[in-house]
Order: structure tokens, then C-alpha cells, then sequence
């Protein structure tokens, strides 16, 4: 068991991590979600050891059993994608006949053994993902860390990234990941929803469901714009402790309805 | 507006041997959100480049709003790609005032979010004020149609729902919307869907038609991590969902029997696919040939 405990860490003025406890058990996946500076970097990297905390402790193995992806490529473009791999495993102390069957095993993981030779710069942005993913884990750390491994990249390399982060997790590493996609999220053993360093919610996708406190309506025109969010061709609004008008189309949320829902009860609270 | 306002008849374009586009026809009529999907080199982005009339077409039509992709017609026409194409050395009203001459319109009213940010360097703003420019930008015109290449990758929950906000808007007053997207909820909030893979349409129509008959097989066990190591080491495409496991375009009997010889027992359940999980097929399907 890995963990960053009552956790706060501040940048200049700003509170990034505002008493975060997490906990990242051996063989289980947990995502971090939440909005464009919610201090899921700085969580990531906190556990990773790169973030000086003003309190809170930190449990993380030592450096050489750790793997960290990070948000930047985790690549080195004018390399080879062998010759990435072969560097970083240098690093660790891989060499010889067992760096050249780990490399050979990583490279057919990860459906790049056709591309073994090619740099780095010339990659495609899945596979250019796919190959910092095998760089993290290429001295099977007990943690692994990564910071939004499937931002950007296409469908069919994210189901392919997420197959090997569950590999690494059913051969019992523990994996700490943040995402921008709510529906990857809601795959993880544990997620835990930041929004300005604090945590509004975490648990399994089941408890954070069953925790949501309120009703979420579906609506073409909303009664509290403050309150509600576009999905497709209809709006959906939160009604947090209140209930909602007679009549009106109750949805059950998804995680993104959860999201936003406590992200606006927060900002609303703040505004007030 | 009426008319089709984006359509290309049987389009093909090769690249030397390579077919990027290969005999591709669909349409976007006026007020309909359509979602292009398909993995990298699919050809999405090649034909939005010929819709565009940014290349040419190797064979087939191409019509932006009833005719050819001319000057004229894409003045009518905004566009926002990948790389947002502001301008980075230039401050936010820099780059609207550019773009508002160039297409003759009035430069745009910045929302809430961006006053007090008129002077900043694009550049030094975060990725979602920056796409928010890029909307305003492509936005001044009341364009007829409207087409956005991943307009929010990268972009978080409520800036998402903002610019799905805006996208709605350019439809309700009639523009025709053509979006790629990676998101797959975000492809659900589209009107109707394209699918492209290996640069031909495969299906099209609503999440339902897209996805066809594919199906996934849930894999319900008291020990995933043994049950996920014999199926990936079967070659099955894995999937961890929580504690339970999917399995793409998979048949129930082959898995239980991995499971069988694996010593493992597991409760089996075929479900209907994901989007990706279709994406994923194809995939598979074409580096297979």
C-alpha cells in the first residue's frame, strides 16, 4: 500500500493540495479526475517525491521501484524507440540477455515491435504514449505513476494503453493515473475527484455513485443556468438537497453528471 | 439556410500508392451536429482538408454550401483545427481583430472568462482560454457551417460543457456541424456519427449503428488478476472495468474454456459493445490482412 496522507502543498499564493489523503494499494488502478488546475499533477507528483509538501507525509517505495509517466511525451524524440527503452533501462541496470528479452516483451505488449526502429519524433501520438508507458515500466516498479497517459491520443490506442495499465495491475503493481475521460475513469478500482487540491469525492465508480447527494434533471430549457450543463441535444441541471420541480425528468448520472455537479455546487458555494 | 451545406459524393485521394480517402460519400445538412469517428489514419483529417478545399480530391465531388470549396464560399465556413491556428505571438484581441478582417466581420464581444485578457499573449493563456479564443475567432462570421477538428481534447469537464454549449447554439440557429472527437461521451451528444477506418465510411448513423452487431463479453471472477493474465496471455483483447473484465468481439465458450484450463471460475455474460470497443475491432480486422 502506497499513499500521500493530509497532504498540503502550496505554490507561491496558491493552495494546490489542500489536505489530500490517497491511498494507491498494490494491484488495483486509481484515477484522479478533475478539472484544469484541480492539483492532479501536483497529487501525482507528490507521491512521485517531486513536490516539496508544507504537511502531510508521503508513503512511496524508493526511487528504483517506482514509474513515473509523465504529462510531456516521456520520450526522447531524436531517439529510436529501441533506443528509448535500452537508455532508461540502463538507468535501472537492464542489460544483456535480459534487457534484450524485457525490451522484446515490452515492445510486443505494446504493438510496437514494427516500429522498434523508428525515432521517436516520427510516432504517431498513441504510439509516442504507448512507448513512454514502457519506458515507466520497463524495471517492473511496485508504483506506477501516470499523469494523463491517454490525453489526446485515439480510441484504439487508449483501449490498447488501458489494457496494459491493467496488466500491470494484475501482475500487482500499483498504479496511480489521472485522465481527462470520465468514461476511462469510471473502468478504475478507485477514483478520486479533485477540484482546486480538494477532494470533493472518492471511492469505487458504485460508492461515489450511491454518495452523490441530490437530483440531477434532464431538461430542454433549465430553471437555474447557474446550476446546469449541455449533454447533446438537451441540458441536465443539479439540484443539490432540493428537489426539483413537479414534473421534471430525473437521470440517473454518469460520473461526468457527478463531476460537474459537484464542481458547480463548490464554485456556486464560493460565488455566494 | 437550407441545402446540404457540406457533402462529398464517392471522394477518393491517394497519396502516391497510398489511399488516405477511398470512395467516401456522406453529407451534413443545416442544423445537425455530425460526429466524424476513426482512429489515427483513418482518414478524418484528409477529408476535412478536401472539404475545406484545402487539397483536391484524387477522384469524386466535393461541394461546401452546393458548390466547389472557392474563396468565396469558404468565407461562409469556420473552422477550428487541432492546433486551434491562433496566432501565439499576438494578444487575444490581436487575433480576433485579425480574423474579423479577414472574413469582413465585426470583431467578436469577449465573454466573462476572457475580459481582462484582451491583451494577453495567446500563447501565455491555458489551453482551454485558448480554445475558447479559437471558437470566438471561427465564430465572428455567423458561419453556415461549422467544422471543428477535436475542438476539446485536452479541455476539462465544465470548459467541455461550455463549448458543447456554443456548438449547440451554432446549430440551433441553423449551421451544419461536422466534429471529430477521441471522446466517446462527447460523441454521443452528436446528432448522428460517421465512422471512418483504413480510409473508407465503415457505418454510420446512430451510436446503435455504429456499434452494429458487435458485443463485448463481461467476465465476472473473484480473481481478476489471474483470469486477466490467461485471457491477455491467450491474445484475447482485455479490458479491466473496475474488478470485472471485457473482452471485445469475443466468443463466451473459447474464453470459458481459457478460464477452465486456467483453473479459474468465472461468471460469463455477452453485452452489447462500446464505440471503442467497435473501433477496436476494425482495428484488429485490418492489421490482420
Amino acid at each position: 500500500m502506497f499513499a500521500v496522507r493530509s497532504a498540503t502543498a502550496r505554490f507561491g499564493p496558491m493552495l494546490a493540495l489542500d489536505d489530500v489523503t490517497v491511498e494507491v494499494p498494490g494491484g488495483s488502478v486509481v484515477a484522479v479526475v478533475g478539472g484544469d488546475g484541480a492539483g492532479k499533477s501536483t497529487l501525482l507528483r507528490a507521491l512521485a517525491g517531486e513536490v516539496a509538501l508544507e504537511s502531510g507525509t508521503i508513503e512511496a517505495p524508493p526511487k528504483q521501484r517506482l514509474g513515473y509517466l509523465p504529462a510531456s511525451s516521456g520520450s526522447w524524440a531524436a531517439l529510436t524507440v529501441t533506443q528509448n527503452i535500452d537508455f532508461v533501462a540502463g538507468i535501472y541496470g537492464l542489460a544483456g540477455e535480459e534487457l534484450t528479452t524485457r525490451r522484446a516483451e515490452l515492445l510486443d505488449r505494446a504493438s510496437l515491435t514494427p516500429a522498434a526502429g523508428r525515432l521517436a519524433a516520427q510516432l504517431s501520438g498513441g504510439m509516442r504514449r504507448k512507448l513512454g508507458f514502457t519506458m515507466a515500466i520497463v524495471h517492473r516498479p511496485a508504483l506506477l505513476i501516470l499523469d494523463e497517459p491517454s490525453t489526446g491520443i485515439d480510441p484504439v490506442s487508449r483501449i490498447d494503453l488501458w489494457r496494459l495499465v491493467s496488466e500491470a495491475a494484475a501482475s500487482g503493481a500499483a498504479v496511480l493515473m489521472s485522465t481527462t475521460y470520465l468514461d476511462e475513469a469510471e473502468r478504475a478500482a478507485h477514483l478520486v475527484v479533485l477540484d482546486s487540491g480538494k477532494i470533493l469525492v472518492q471511492g469505487s465508480y458504485d460508492q461515489v455513485r450511491a454518495g452523490f447527494a441530490g437530483v440531477v434533471t434532464q431538461t430542454g430549457e433549465p430553471v437555474r443556468a447557474e446550476w446546469a450543463w449541455r449533454r447533446g441535444r438537451v441540458q441536465h441541471e443539479y439540484w443539490p438537497g432540493a428537489s426539483p420541480p413537479p414534473g421534471a425528468t430525473v437521470v440517473a448520472p454518469d460520473l461526468e453528471d457527478i463531476v460537474i455537479a459537484l464542481s458547480l455546487a463548490r464554485r456556486n458555494a464560493v460565488l455566494s | 439556410m437550407t441545402g446540404v451545406q457540406l457533402r462529398a459524393r464517392q471522394v477518393t485521394r491517394r497519396f502516391g500508392a497510398f489511399t488516405a480517402v477511398d470512395d467516401v460519400s456522406m453529407q451534413v445538412q443545416p442544423g445537425e451536429v455530425v460526429g466524424l469517428l476513426g482512429a489515427n489514419g483513418a482518414g478524418k483529417t484528409t477529408l476535412i482538408r478536401m472539404l475545406l478545399g484545402l487539397i483536391a480530391a484524387t477522384s469524386g465531388r466535393v461541394e461546401l454550401l452546393g458548390g466547389p470549396p472557392d474563396r468565396q464560399r469558404r468565407r461562409r465556413l469556420g473552422y477550428v483545427p487541432q492546433g486551434l491556428g491562433l496566432y501565439g505571438d499576438l494578444t487575444v484581441r490581436e487575433n480576433l481583430s485579425f480574423s474579423a478582417h479577414a472574413y469582413g466581420a465585426a470583431e467578436p464581444v469577449l465573454p466573462p472568462a476572457l475580459t481582462g485578457r484582451a491583451g494577453v499573449l495567446v500563447r501565455e493563456l491555458p489551453l482551454g482560454a485558448q480554445r475558447q479564443v479559437a471558437f470566438l475567432a471561427a465564430l465572428a462570421h455567423s458561419p453556415e457551417v461549422l467544422v471543428l477538428d477535436e475542438p476539446t481534447s485536452g479541455v476539462d469537464v465544465l470548459a467541455r460543457a461550455a463549448l458543447w454549449d456554443t456548438i449547440r447554439a451554432q446549430a440551433e440557429r441553423g449551421a451544419g456541424v461536422l466534429v471529430t472527437t477521441h471522446y466517446m461521451q462527447e460523441a454521443q451528444q452528436c446528432d448522428r456519427l460517421l465512422l471512418m477506418s483504413n480510409g473508407q465510411l465503415v457505418a454510420q448513423g446512430s451510436e446503435a449503428d455504429i456499434i452494429g452487431s458487435t458485443t463485448a463479453v463481461a467476465v465476472r471472477t473473484g480473481d481478476w488478476a489471474q483470469a486477466f493474465a490467461a485471457l491477455n496471455a491467450a491474445g484475447a483483447p482485455v479490458m479491466l472495468e473496475g474488478r470485472a473484465i471485457r473482452v471485445a468481439n469475443a466468443n463466451p465458450a473459447e474464453l470459458q474454456q481459457v478460464l477452465n484450463t486456467a483453473g479459474i471460475q468465472a461468471s460469463l455474460q455477452t453485452v452489447p459493445a462500446t464505440i471503442e470497443e467497435r473501433m477496436l475491432v476494425l482495428a484488429r480486422a485490418t492489421d490482420g490482412s
